[in-house]
């Protein structure tokens, strides 16, 4: 049997996998009955009409024929990489990675950090440009989070401020 | 008449140099967390509680209002400018709203989101004035029965919002189901689908998954097209304001979306979240003028139901707060801590015990809702600069204030490491063709709806024939029905034309 849809049969594929992944963890849970609900209830009904569902989409993939084949195409492994890394490394330089005995370097530094990092996801990266939108965004964040809106965030490095 | 000489009293409370000073504040405070994504009225109000101690209770309760409608007119700035729904209210906005700013309008969708709120608004305190005690007993009518009906009815509407399959759409809507269910059942107190994460046992933040699938998955999504194809703004920058087209296109649909946004407001849970959403389902099926554009290209009335409804229902979601004491919402309920500070219980006596309180509190609405127009209209023009900043700088911009945002939910870093998560699913969501509005609405209501099945299966004894042999939860699900076969009917009809054209 060929695939008349990619896009469809893996979404499809997806839906199946997950709705049966909630509904094998609902069994876990105490299922009761309608009168008497327990925790499980409700996610083993849905997780199997999710995995219906998905069935279904799986089945039309594979039927209803597509002009093109619907391809999902090549993944742009160049922004994710580099935007998903920027985001984590805001965590890792803001709050510090107590399981390696990383310290919290804070706001600034995180800011500088992820700016970078996710800046080099774009074609064109200028490490001077960025560098200079940095502490514009550290300048800005600082006014409306520190000072406006009084958000609790470590701003520097805990061992400069103690 | 009685209305206007209470009205004539609260308004001399709320226009005390104080009051209106608070008022000021509330609002600026309310839009700048609101245009932030991922900075929510519930963080703020919870923040800024403790501040309101030492004000006099009614300066306190008329900042705390004013920095919730303030939020509701930011979020929208952020859906229309980039695509982030900084407020679950603004998940309906996203859609029409940046398309119209790709295609350089983005200042007659502010307008029309702001001009639609501010009337909406207008009508909503009329409203909560004139029927705040009569409406409370619709409400009461509603049982666990009726609201998970509501809530079928709210999914199936959601259906509507996405223009692929329907079928994936339902399933988006399922996946969000389940999604809510994360975190430690309500009644049981089990832990489920946590894997032993203690930060999962509070369930998924709704702007974790709001920032990881629309902020980070759209921006990976757009940096993996080439430059010059890349989806954003594209057209230049017409005109600052709505054309008088714009405006007869947008009358009739802020008459709509308020009226809508008025009923559904009074229920409580979620009650404005689901005026968006219906407020856009009946204008999409509502046919298109010849020359209009169509809606999820960018139509100026897909901007304004849903921002008027969900502003109209932000005002009438005051009346189950005012009249019973039950808060609606999480920023309700914060408001009623703030009552409770100042020694007010919430509940029906406050209209009688504290007349100038509650009336104070109304006027001071509309004035609020007075102050966000004056104050945000200029502001279009700035918020317009904003869209001429090259990508290159926009994006890093974005997904600093996206990662700010959600670590300040809960100063913590495990919600850092979460919305990376989502980033990616968001980028495979989009590189799978199906899309993730339908999965929030799904996400929100989760809790609600398996908290109304359970009651109401409990009270009918199992018997799951209760939802059609009360009445008003039957005409619910028949309303459902008859959407369903609308819905499918034209999708059914349009394959079969583009299966014409492809001839």
């Amino acid at each position: 049997m060929k695939i008349k849809s990619s896009k469809d049969f893996f979404s499809g594929l997806m839906f199946t996998v997950v709705g049966a992944a909630f509904a094998y963890g609902a069994t876990s849970y105490t299922v009761g009955t309608g009168a008497r609900m327990g925790p499980g209830y409700f996610p083993l009904l849905l997780g199997v009409i999710l995995a219906l569902l998905g069935a279904a989409i799986l089945f039309k993939s594979l039927v209803v024929e597509t002009p093109d084949g619907e391809p999902v195409g090549a993944f742009a492994w160049k922004p994710l990489i580099f935007i998903i890394a920027g985001n984590l490394l805001f965590g890792v330089l803001l709050g510090g990675l107590p399981s390696i005995g990383l310290p919290a370097m804070g706001l600034i530094a995180a800011i500088f950090g992820t700016t970078i990092v996710v800046s080099m996801a774009g074609d064109e990266f200028n490490f001077k440009e960025t560098i200079v939108l940095s502490a514009i965004l550290s300048v800005m964040s600082y006014a409306a989070f520190i000072m406006l809106l009084k958000l609790q965030f470590p701003v520097w490095p805990t061992f400069i401020s103690g | 008449m009685d209305l206007f000489n209470n009205l004539a009293m609260g308004f001399g409370v709320a226009f005390t140099f104080q009051n209106l000073i608070y008022a000021f504040i509330g609002c600026l405070l309310g839009t700048l967390i609101g245009v932030l994504p991922g900075i929510g009225p519930v963080a703020t109000i919870a923040m800024l509680l403790p501040a309101t101690y030492a004000l006099p209770p009614i300066a306190a309760l008329i900042m705390l209002a004013g920095i919730y409608y303030g939020a509701q007119y930011g979020g929208s700035t952020t859906a229309i400018l980039v695509n982030l729904p900084g407020e679950s209210s603004s998940v309906v906005t996203v859609i029409d709203g940046y398309q119209m700013a790709r295609k350089g309008r983005a200042g007659p969708a502010l307008a029309a989101a702001g001009l639609g709120s501010f009337f909406a608004g207008c009508v909503g305190t009329l409203i909560l004035a004139a029927f705040a005690a009569p409406l409370t007993e619709v409400a009461f009518k509603f049982g666990p029965a009726e609201y998970f009906s509501l809530m079928i009815l709210g999914l199936i509407g959601a259906v509507v919002l996405a223009s692929g399959s329907l079928l994936k759409a339902v399933a988006m809507i399922v996946l969000g189901l389940l999604m809510g269910l994360v975190g430690t059942d309500v009644n049981s107190g089990v832990a489920r689908f946590s894997f032993d994460i203690p930060e999962l046992t509070d369930g998924i933040g709704f702007i974790t998954i709001a920032m990881g699938v629309f902020g980070y998955g759209e921006i990976i999504a757009n940096l993996s097209q080439p430059e010059d194809k890349r989806e954003v703004f594209t057209g230049k920058v017409t005109g600052l304001f709505p054309t008088k087209e714009d405006f007869r296109n947008m009358l009739p649909a802020v008459l709509r979306g308020t009226t809508i946004g008025s009923l559904l407001g009074i229920l409580p849970g979620g009650g404005a979240l689901l005026a968006a959403f219906a407020a856009y389902t009946i204008e999409k099926k509502t046919k298109l003028r010849p020359g209009e554009v169509p809606f999820g290209q960018g139509n100026i009335r897909g901007v304004a139901a849903p921002e008027s409804a969900n502003n109209a229902g932000a005002q009438t979601s005051f009346i189950p707060l005012l009249t019973l004491g039950i808060p609606p919402n999480a920023v309700m309920a914060l408001m009623v801590g703030a009552m409770t500070i100042h020694n007010i219980q919430p509940g029906p006596q406050v209209m009688t015990s504290n007349p100038e309180l509650f009336w104070g509190l109304i006027a001071s609405m509309w004035i609020g809702n007075l102050m966000l127009i004056i104050l945000n209209l200029p502001l279009i023009g700035m918020w317009i600069k904003l869209l001429t900043v090259p990508y290159r700088w926009l994006f890093p911009a974005i997904v600093l204030f996206c990662a700010i945002g959600v670590y300040s939910t809960n100063n913590n870093t495990f919600d850092i490491w979460l919305v990376g998560a989502f980033g990616v699913i968001g980028y495979l969501f989009i590189k799978l063709g199906v899309e993730p509005a339908p999965l929030l609405l799904g996400f929100i209501l989760g809790p609600m709806m398996e908290e109304n099945l359970r009651r109401a299966l409990l009270l009918s004894r199992g018997d799951w024939s209760v939802f059609v042999t009360r009445g008003l939860s039957a005409s619910l699900l028949a309303a459902a029905a008859v959407l369903l076969i609308i819905v499918l009917l034209p999708s059914v009809k349009s394959k079969r034309e583009e299966a014409f054209v492809e001839d």
